[in-house]
């Protein structure tokens, strides 16, 4: 896909996001009510109709070939490139995924070998000890300093032998 | 003035506080390894690690984070100088002289003369914001709910106006930022507004973190993938050795640079207080003007001292201006300052001209303490200089993953939902995909922080003008600020109007 193609998808893409806005805004009233002001709805209607006219002009200067992204034939995204930054996307999806089932101390560890063993084709060594060190760590200073309790899905239960030792 | 010395003196107590004082050291020594990593600046700095400052109180935390701000400025020269890859967009002048000095073997002269440019540029600036902050609170202390709305619009007419070529482009950056503030329940009405596909995580509405994460987190990362690979994962170093000889030698060279420095500062400063304009603006315009007023313009670019100490000044100096506007007037001068600025509302502090009055302790601490940390920054910075060339030498693919686990569980800390994580991933995405096609995201961010404040001061103006916009320009402020705003925003207009008329004779000839 070259610029130029990319540059019309997202116009147009922004174009429906704009409307559907619009159409959602107008669930509150969007006019005048009489001792309270605007309604609830007016600032976000009148926002995205600003925001579907800014796309009116992008996909004008689109079709003028006004911009340099616009009248670019390069590829968007080169295929190597979307090899490396779609496996870091996949991978940040596939562990937030997983945060809702094994929980972040069964997910980081597993983000963290994976992106240090096999994106970053480090040895062995130090891929394990990073990926035990860093969730251990997140977890001393996140829920023991911070008081903040991370997600922890199916294995909530062995964490209450650990609680104690702390509190 | 007695009275400014006075609480200034009190601001110094707070900030020699030993648990604030430690917070200014972690917070330098954390800010300049992160300007320092290519491609990561305060922004980003700031951004992921705002979560983190829930634990200590409102001052510890603003003076945490305006201590990483600053050495974050500081830190930003240092990738540009030894990688040629600019640590920040602040950064990116420090890159056309401090390079080609770092080629030719003389990058502890860059790195020195980065750090005391900087010392210079921060000092200047932090004694003209003693000196100003006050007189402007004052000012601000008439101002209501139009003036308020006002000064917004003014700030977003200041991107349009100035920001790239693509106008369109920042106007609908701008928006997108203040609608996705406004989901949530309705201030007034308390009605639920823009709930998507009744996903009941949207109720408490999307906090600024969650975007401006996504965005400086997860979505300046994935771009540093992208640039790593095409650089073939490697990034090439310089050689550097740095002696006691040495280093009193560049300092003496340093003095000849005084000029550029004092220049770079003021510029930087006021540069700085324009809200948008901020750090990187001014450091190029600072780049620009040493080169005109310097004896021999012909060495910049191949490694020009002046070329160095200039910009460098001038970032420190905007950083530090770009914080007036957010103190005294409750609007932010850059990015940066929108995110402390949401940090600064979460904390229950409302920023604006009755902060002066109702937190001074607050506030003159925070003064205070950027005099800590500029003193503090340049001594780290000078001390740490071979530590960073070795930190730099770690691999990106060990960098990349702690920063994405700080992103994943920063963005889970401050709403602790699920939901909020993967907004931020889908922000992160989509943001890298815009940015690709030069859709500016900087405006989006702060318009997400502004935007819970300027739908009120709009919805109250129109209220006490009785739906009339006219109570803009009824009143002497709101209008003279309402003036400045539209003639800002219809600037490209006019310009465009300008080089059509420029053209038309030329076309008439050929």
């Amino acid at each position: 896909m070259t610029v130029r193609m990319a540059e019309l998808c997202m116009a147009v893409t922004m174009t429906i996001f704009s409307v559907y806005l619009m159409y959602k805004s107008a669930e509150l009233p969007i006019g005048w009510i009489e001792g309270e002001g605007p309604g609830g709805g007016f600032w976000p209607f009148w926002l995205a109709a600003v925001m579907l006219l800014s796309c009116g002009g992008i996909l004008f200067n689109w079709v003028k070939r006004k911009t340099a992204v616009a009248a670019s034939e390069e590829t968007y995204i080169e295929r190597g490139v979307m090899w490396d930054v779609g496996l870091v996307a996949g991978s940040l999806i596939i562990t937030v995924a997983l945060f809702h089932w094994i929980g972040v101390y069964g997910a980081l560890p597993l983000f963290l070998l994976f992106y240090l063993k096999f994106m970053g084709r480090h040895g062995w060594p130090l891929s394990v000890g990073l990926a035990i060190t860093i969730p251990v760590v997140t977890f001393l200073f996140f829920e023991i300093m911070l008081k903040i309790t991370l997600p922890k899905g199916i294995t909530e239960e062995l964490f209450y032998p650990i609680y104690p030792l702390f509190f | 003035m007695m009275e400014i010395i006075s609480l200034l003196a009190g601001g110094f107590a707070v900030a020699f506080e030993p648990l604030n004082l430690m917070l200014v050291i972690i917070g330098c020594t954390l800010g300049l390894f992160i300007g320092a990593m290519p491609g990561l600046g305060s922004v980003n700095g700031v951004a992921i690690l705002l979560p983190l400052t829930f634990l200590v109180p409102p001052t510890g935390a603003i003076i945490f984070l305006a201590a990483i701000y600053y050495g974050a400025m500081y830190g930003g020269a240092i990738s540009s100088i030894m990688l040629g890859i600019p640590g920040a967009s602040t950064a990116v002048a420090t890159t056309f002289d401090g390079r080609p000095l770092a080629k030719q073997g003389m990058a502890d002269k860059a790195l020195t003369a980065a750090a005391v440019a900087s010392f210079v540029g921060g000092t200047i600036s932090v004694l003209l914001f003693t000196f100003f902050a006050p007189p402007l609170a004052h000012v601000a202390l008439v101002f209501g709910a139009p003036e308020e709305f006002a000064l917004m619009l003014l700030a977003f007419a200041t991107f349009v106006g100035l920001g790239g070529d693509d106008i369109w482009k920042t106007i609908f950056s701008i928006c997108i930022g203040l609608v996705l503030s406004a989901v949530g329940l309705d201030i007034i009405s308390g009605e639920p507004r823009l709930i998507f596909a009744d996903i009941t995580g949207f109720m408490h509405g999307i906090n600024f973190l969650v975007l401006a994460i996504g965005i400086y987190g997860i979505g300046e990362m994935l771009w540093t993938v992208e640039e790593n690979h095409k650089a073939g994962g490697r990034s090439m170093l310089s050689e550097a050795t740095v002696t006691v000889k040495r280093t009193i030698a560049n300092l003496r060279e340093l003095l000849g640079a005084w000029k550029a420095m004092a220049m770079g500062s003021f510029l930087g400063y006021f540069v700085g207080i324009l809200p948008a304009a901020g750090a990187t603006p001014g450091s190029l315009m600072a780049y620009g003007i040493a080169k005109q007023i310097s004896k021999e313009p012909d060495k910049f670019g191949e490694g020009a001292i002046d070329g160095v100490a200039a910009p460098e000044a001038a970032n420190n100096a905007a950083s530090t201006g770009s914080m007036l506007p957010m103190l005294t007037l409750g609007i932010p001068g850059s990015p940066t300052t929108a995110i402390l600025l949401g940090g600064m509302v979460i904390w229950g502090l409302e920023p604006g001209p009755l902060l002066f009055t109702q937190h001074a302790d607050f506030v003159w601490g925070l003064i205070a303490s950027l005099y800590v940390a500029n003193f503090f920054a340049v001594v780290i910075n000078v001390a740490f200089i071979p530590v960073f060339i070795a930190v730099l030498k770690m691999p990106f693919t060990i960098l990349a993953p702690i920063i994405f686990v700080l992103c994943l569980i920063g963005g889970y800390a401050p709403t602790k939902d699920l939901h909020d994580v993967w907004l931020m991933i889908i922000f992160g995405i989509v943001g890298y995909l815009m940015r690709k096609l030069d859709y500016p995201l900087a405006p989006a961010v702060l318009a997400i922080v502004l935007g819970p404040l300027a739908e009120p001061a709009l919805r109250q103006s129109l209220l006490i003008g009785d739906g009339s916009f006219n109570i803009f320009f009824s009143r002497p402020y709101s209008a003279s600020i309402m003036t400045a705003a539209l003639v800002l925003m219809f600037l490209p207009v006019f310009k465009l109007i300008y080089d059509k008329m420029k053209k038309k004779p030329q076309a008439a000839e050929g």
